[in-house]
């Protein structure tokens, strides 16, 4: 494989007067952003297994990547991500509880309960980009949205993201070659987690990695650790700062692991070995970065267990709220189909509503268009 | 007012958007320089820039799915489908990504764009330059689905797609591109979506119809008059999503026989809508079965395309049927 950017070592250090660009506490927003996420999916895997929460996708291994590349974005940037993504609207100050809200599918859910969990939309505090389940087709829409942005002047960047599975999809195809002959401000970040549910990458593509695909669309590429954050960070303030400067888009392939199934549904024993679990759990990306803060002197035992015990605290009690909140009422099916509710929609909705009412089911949100 | 052709009505169209507003840009196959290979949009680059009205590589997922994040991001596109049977590779972009982002964001990310495509049969195009695909898309929530008949409408309702909020696929009759002129006002003006346009009153039999069928629809019925003093009232439908329920409904009470007319394919295809709504909502009016004069559940041919279009002669034949019921 092409040669693959590392800036911490295995134990923690890093070259002589490596400088990440971020202060103290923006190093123990990383650290403890990548202990939400694992927090998160410690309850939401509880919460499914309970019967609480109908699916989740599980993020752990994959948090240095979300972080290292949600780190190198500003707030004005938008983010397209995947549905395996949590740490990247975490770092932006996406809450947990309206993430949880999502889980729940509640009315207080941005999408009002329409989709399955951890298909997330926000617009604030970042633009992080409203996730459907077809693989891929979200990547046009990142360079379409980085073409009216560069068209405006304007130095906004598009970072999109999705995993080995996605570069063979039909939207990887297109979306890379629209941006590099536009030179769109997209930042491709393809996270090769080995495995695309139970595919492996050597049964994805006979190229040498992922990377490498960029140059038959005249793009740059870059092969990072993904277990690295700081590697990550590194290519992606990269890839945004040629973007800003009018340069065009890059491809980035963090190389990491998925650390479980593909979702609560899934069983990885089926067909991942389990030697590459072991190999992996020794990289531990979580782990890795305390190591780091630990020689800067930033981590201790007293901050992992008062970090752990807050993070969890948050998640659990964002759970809490969510699984409280209202279900949606009757009218989120047929509203926003259309920016206004068409004749045929609404007396479809007037007989559900009507049927409910005569059969006396009781029904949260009344029953009634909001118009 | 301007005597135009379609074609001339689609490019006013488009020209009169983009005068109006920055944030309008056309792109496509061939649309740049060349104008686009029915010149729909010539002069466009010329007169706005190769910003704004340019080629794009050639996949239709990468045209409509660039589409929608220009236009979640304030710019409204209005993007060109060379053939509407070239449009399948970008089916998902269209069905399950513009038609749903507003569902699924809760209204946070919209996308208000226009997808221009020529469809249906009449230049001997064969399978693959004639479809009729309609259908496919008026199935789809979330979509709205326009196809005018005149150079008036095609003007107004182009203009009317490009300010919706919401996605609209606009499908230009190719048949008549050249073959009707009519007057055009100059400058701005809309035809309001989802509404009928009478095209011949008539008390006898109703005939429903929209893009190409509508002239040769209108042939039918002025021979039906000369030949049988049959009255038909001839309903253009203009917007098959979302269609004006009540209008169609209305029109069938009129006379109580019906035809519904389309080129496309008769299984599944428009017109079975058009039978169960008045089946479901007025068949105490009627005196006949309802009618459809379609394509045939075929492939569409080349050699033979005059006998898979529906022409007055099967028109006429099913106003015939319906009225002497």
């Amino acid at each position: 494989m092409t040669d693959m950017l590392t800036v911490i070592r295995p134990d923690g250090a890093t070259k002589k007067g490596y400088d990440a660009g971020l202060s103290d506490d923006g190093l123990l927003h990383c650290y403890r952003t990548m202990l939400l996420v694992r927090s998160f999916d410690e309850i939401c895997l509880k919460l499914q297994r309970a019967g609480r929460i109908g699916f989740s996708i599980p993020n752990r291994g994959i948090e240095a990547t979300q972080v290292g590349a949600a780190s190198a974005m500003r707030k004005t940037d938008w983010i397209f991500p995947s549905y395996r993504d949590f740490g990247m609207a975490l770092y932006h100050g996406i809450s947990p509880v309206d993430m949880m809200h999502n889980m729940f599918g509640n009315a207080e859910d941005s999408a009002k309960g329409r989709q399955m969990p951890v298909h997330f939309s926000f617009t604030e505090p970042i633009h992080f980009y409203s996730i459907s389940s077809p693989i891929g087709t979200h990547l046009p829409h990142a360079v379409g949205a980085a073409y009216a942005s560069k068209l405006r002047g304007e130095d906004t960047v598009h970072l999109v993201s999705f995993g080995d599975g996605g570069t063979s999809s039909l939207g990887f195809h297109s979306g890379m070659n629209f941006a590099a002959v536009w030179k769109a401000p997209v930042v491709f970040l393809c996270q090769n987690n080995g495995y695309a549910i139970s595919c492996p990458s050597d049964e994805q593509t006979a190229s040498d990695g992922y990377a490498v695909k960029a140059e038959a669309y005249g793009m740059p590429h870059a092969t990072v650790d993904g277990n690295d954050l700081f590697a990550v960070r590194q290519a992606v303030s990269e890839a945004t700062e040629r973007a800003r400067k009018g340069e065009g888009p890059t491809l980035i392939e963090a190389v990491t692991f998925r650390m479980g199934g593909h979702s609560t549904s899934d069983d990885p024993s089926r067909y991942v070995p389990k030697e590459l679990f072991d190999e992996w759990e020794k990289k531990d990306p979580v782990e890795r970065f305390r190591r780091f803060l630990e020689k800067k002197g930033l981590w201790n035992q007293t901050v992992e267990d008062t970090m752990r015990k807050e993070t969890l605290a948050e998640i659990d009690s964002a759970a809490k709220i969510a699984e409280k909140t209202d279900k949606p009422g009757l009218e989120t099916i047929f509203s926003d189909v259309f920016a206004e509710v068409p004749g045929h929609i609404r007396r479809q909705g007037e007989f559900l509503f009507d049927l409910v009412k005569r059969r006396g089911e009781a029904s949260a949100g009344g029953g009634e268009f909001p118009l | 007012m301007a005597n135009m052709t379609l074609i001339q009505a689609v490019n006013d169209g488009l020209k009169t958007a983009m005068r109006g507003d920055e944030s309008i840009l056309c792109f496509g196959e061939d649309v740049g320089p060349k104008g686009g290979v029915f010149l729909a949009t010539e002069g466009l680059t010329t007169e706005f820039g190769k910003e704004r009205c340019f080629d794009t590589p050639l996949s239709e997922d990468g045209i409509i799915g660039t589409a929608i994040g220009m236009a979640m991001n304030g710019l409204r596109p209005v993007a060109e489908i060379q053939f509407q049977d070239f449009i399948f590779p970008a089916f998902d972009q269209i069905v399950s990504e513009a038609a749903k982002l507003r569902y699924r964001s809760g209204g946070q990310y919209t996308a208000p764009m226009v997808i221009r495509t020529p469809y249906g049969g009449g230049i001997r195009g064969g399978l693959y330059h004639s479809q009729s695909g309609e259908a496919y898309f008026a199935h789809t929530a979330g979509l709205k689905v326009v196809i005018p008949s005149t150079p008036h409408d095609a003007k107004g309702l182009l203009l009317a797609s490009i300010q919706d909020p919401d996605p609209v696929l606009f499908m230009e009759p190719k048949a008549l591109y050249r073959a009707v002129k009519g007057e055009v006002p100059e400058g701005e003006y809309t035809v309001d979506l989802s509404t009928l346009r009478t095209v011949r009153e008539g008390r006898d039999v109703t005939i429903y119809c929209y893009g190409a069928m509508v002239p040769v629809v209108e042939k039918a019925a002025a021979q039906a008059k000369e030949q049988r003093d049959i009255d038909c009232l001839v309903v253009d439908l203009r917007t098959l999503m979302p269609l004006d329920e009540e209008g169609v409904l209305e029109a069938a009470k009129q006379t109580g026989r019906v035809v519904v007319v389309h080129e496309a394919p008769r299984f599944c295809g428009y017109g079975a809508e058009i039978s169960a709504l008045i089946a479901e909502n007025c068949i105490e009016y009627m005196e006949a079965p309802v009618k459809r004069v379609t394509g045939f559940d075929t492939p569409f041919p080349n050699t033979l395309e005059h006998h898979y279009l529906p022409d007055d002669r099967r028109v006429l034949d099913a106003i015939e049927a319906v009225y002497d019921f």
